[in-house]
């Protein structure tokens, strides 16, 4: 997957991701308010495909799965951060976003293009070939993200248990 | 032989069916109890059900609170809570506690935990739990349906961050302080996900609402647990809340079981403590933030609005009144604690000095009930995060601190050191 990147710095909580002020409304309407405080630019502007990048601690704050939700209906192919909070962690690959703790994530700039490869463990800037090491996900849970998250996962569980 | 575990390790090896874990090891776990609550519980669970066509493997293990939209301020919040209360039924789940207060403090008042427990919560600051000697954390709505359909969730079982503190807090020093140092000094996240364990003489002598909230802000400090082991203090506020049994022997660490790390503090030398915006981290004592001048004062939260914060509040404004042009909200943390403040004289400290009673849930905090922030207003509350935007218009200023330091700055119309006004 290839896209624009979004980039944002450290301590991105999950007000700001899915602000609590806009949550009684449904998600058509918090995801125009997405990452706001951070960047009003961005529920605007961000294309289907484009990967937000993110300093330490990605996510921190509440449990609420909105916040990794706006990103994915916001069409977010993927967040890299350096390091994230474990319940966006967990929410995001639940959700079916992939969610990679990318080390270097602070060399990454605001706009470039950007090639994330999950099976690899990187990202690839496409048109330089520099690349970013990311630390592995186990394949089981790249295969749950790429299935479409947790739910997707159950319902196969559930219907081989079935039948 | 068994190697020496932490009290992590040993909650985590039972609920796995194990009798050792390794720390960093991914087990299955059984869940003892899941809680969840009227804003990520039954509205974002019942079409994830529908659609799997799966049913609850245990409702006598499942507590609902509704605590985040009530009271309904319009149609949609009322229909949140008629949802969530037609959940239940259908669900035939009768550990239901509607508007009776905030999750995190009627599940143990209404005696759901016990030391050993493996509990989830769909709630950031399930981590309070662990004040009871619990594994209780936080997840999203869709693990919470995976984990209400199966009975259980996987884990990466963590380490332990032990934080020793001795000595004992001075007057008008809590443990809200506590954790206001402690997220300056770890940084916001500096738990990397881990358990932090809260140890020593002064944790000892703390009462167990106390201990509540130095476990409830561990999920500042980005741990996934926060953890005190079980003494006679538990034993007895349990006890008197119809649990006991409690084999408080079985649920400590061993001698020689390894730590991430363990990290001194003196709790005698702590001052009254401020978190100034937009983060519990940035944060420092009181008298350097004094003459910031407030709107409004707020004490509230599972955090900071327990019947003992409630006391705190009242022995600061007692006989005093707030001062002009500043408006002091008061959200008792359950309908217990209103029901205890009014019998002890609490609640009538709070309303002769001016004090607006607000209804028992989560109101202001996050921004979901009545209480919120106009732009560019400045508040200071005895919640446990002030991030921007959280309470309202995001350019209002949250700062937060202890209920004597919420008091004393509603008095003083400005922050304040609240020994300053005390005395
Ligand atoms: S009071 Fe605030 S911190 Fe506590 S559960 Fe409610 S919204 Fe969360």
């Amino acid at each position: 997957m290839t896209g624009r990147v979004w980039l944002f710095g450290d301590d991105i909580d999950t007000d700001m991701l899915a602000p609590g002020l806009y949550m009684r409304g449904g998600m058509d309407e918090l995801i125009k308010h997405c990452l706001e405080a951070a960047d009003p630019e961005f529920a605007k502007n961000v294309r289907p495909g484009d990967v937000v990048v993110g300093g330490r601690n990605f996510g921190i704050g509440s449990s609420r799965e909105q916040a990794a939700q706006a990103l994915v209906m916001l069409g977010v192919s993927a967040v890299l951060a350096v390091s994230f909070a474990g319940i966006f962690y967990r929410n995001a690959l639940n959700l079916g976003l992939m969610a990679l703790v990318c080390p270097e994530a602070k060399s990454i700039r605001q706009g470039q293009a950007l090639t994330v490869e999950p099976e690899n463990s990187r990202a690839i800037d496409p048109t330089t070939n520099a690349s970013f090491a990311c630390e592995p996900l186990p394949p089981h849970l790249i295969a749950m993200v790429r299935a479409g998250g947790l739910l997707a996962h159950l319902e196969q569980r559930l219907k081989a248990s079935r039948t | 032989m068994n190697r020496p575990q932490t009290l992590t390790q040993k909650i985590v090896a039972r609920a796995a069916g194990r009798a050792h874990v390794d720390v960093g090891e991914v087990v299955t776990c059984n869940i003892d109890l899941a809680m969840m609550h009227d804003s990520g519980g039954p509205r974002r669970l019942q079409p994830m059900l529908k659609r799997l066509g799966a049913s609850i493997w245990d409702p006598s293990k499942v507590v609902v609170v509704s605590d985040h939209y009530v009271p309904a301020v319009d149609a949609e919040s009322a229909s949140i809570l008629k949802l969530t209360r037609e959940f239940v039924r259908d669900h035939k789940i009768e550990r239901f506690h509607d508007m009776q207060g905030i999750c995190h403090v009627v599940l143990p008042e209404n005696g759901h935990l016990r030391p050993g427990m493996f509990v989830v919560g769909g709630d950031s600051h399930s981590p309070t739990g662990g004040a009871f000697g619990c594994f209780m954390f936080g997840v999203g709505a869709t693990e919470m349906c995976g984990a209400v359909v199966t009975g259980e969730i996987w884990l990466k079982t963590p380490g332990t961050i032990l934080l020793n503190w001795r000595g004992k807090l001075g007057p008008m020093v809590s443990a809200k302080d506590m954790m206001l140092a402690l997220c300056k000094r770890l940084g916001m996240g500096g738990a990397e996900y881990q358990v932090v364990q809260y140890a020593g003489d002064a944790i000892s002598g703390l009462p167990m609402f106390e201990r509540m909230t130095l476990c409830n802000m561990a999920a500042e400090l980005g741990a996934q647990v926060g953890l005190i082991a079980p003494d006679a203090v538990t034993e007895y506020f349990l006890a008197e809340r119809g649990v006991t049994n409690i084999d408080t022997a079985r649920w400590q660490g061993d001698a020689g079981a390894e730590y991430l790390r363990v990290e001194e503090f003196d709790a005698s030398d702590l001052a009254p403590q401020v978190a100034a915006p937009h983060s519990p981290a940035n944060s420092g004592p009181a008298a350097e933030q004094r003459g910031v001048a407030i709107h409004q004062a707020y004490i509230g939260a599972c955090t900071g609005a327990k019947i003992n914060d409630l006391r705190m509040a009242a022995s600061v404004l007692r006989g005093k009144r707030v001062a002009p042009n500043v408006r002091l909200l008061v959200a008792p943390a359950t309908a217990r604690a209103t029901a205890e403040a009014a019998a002890d004289g609490t609640l009538a400290a709070l309303a002769e000095a001016g004090a607006i009673l607000m209804p028992s849930g989560c109101g202001a905090c996050a921004g979901y009930g009545a209480g919120v922030l106009a732009e560019d207003e400045v508040c200071i509350a005895s919640t446990a995060r002030n991030f921007k935007g959280r309470m309202g218009a995001s350019s209002s200023k949250v700062y937060l601190g202890s209920p004597y330091t919420v008091a004393a700055a509603a008095v003083a119309g400005m922050i304040v050191d609240p020994r300053e006004v005390a005395s």
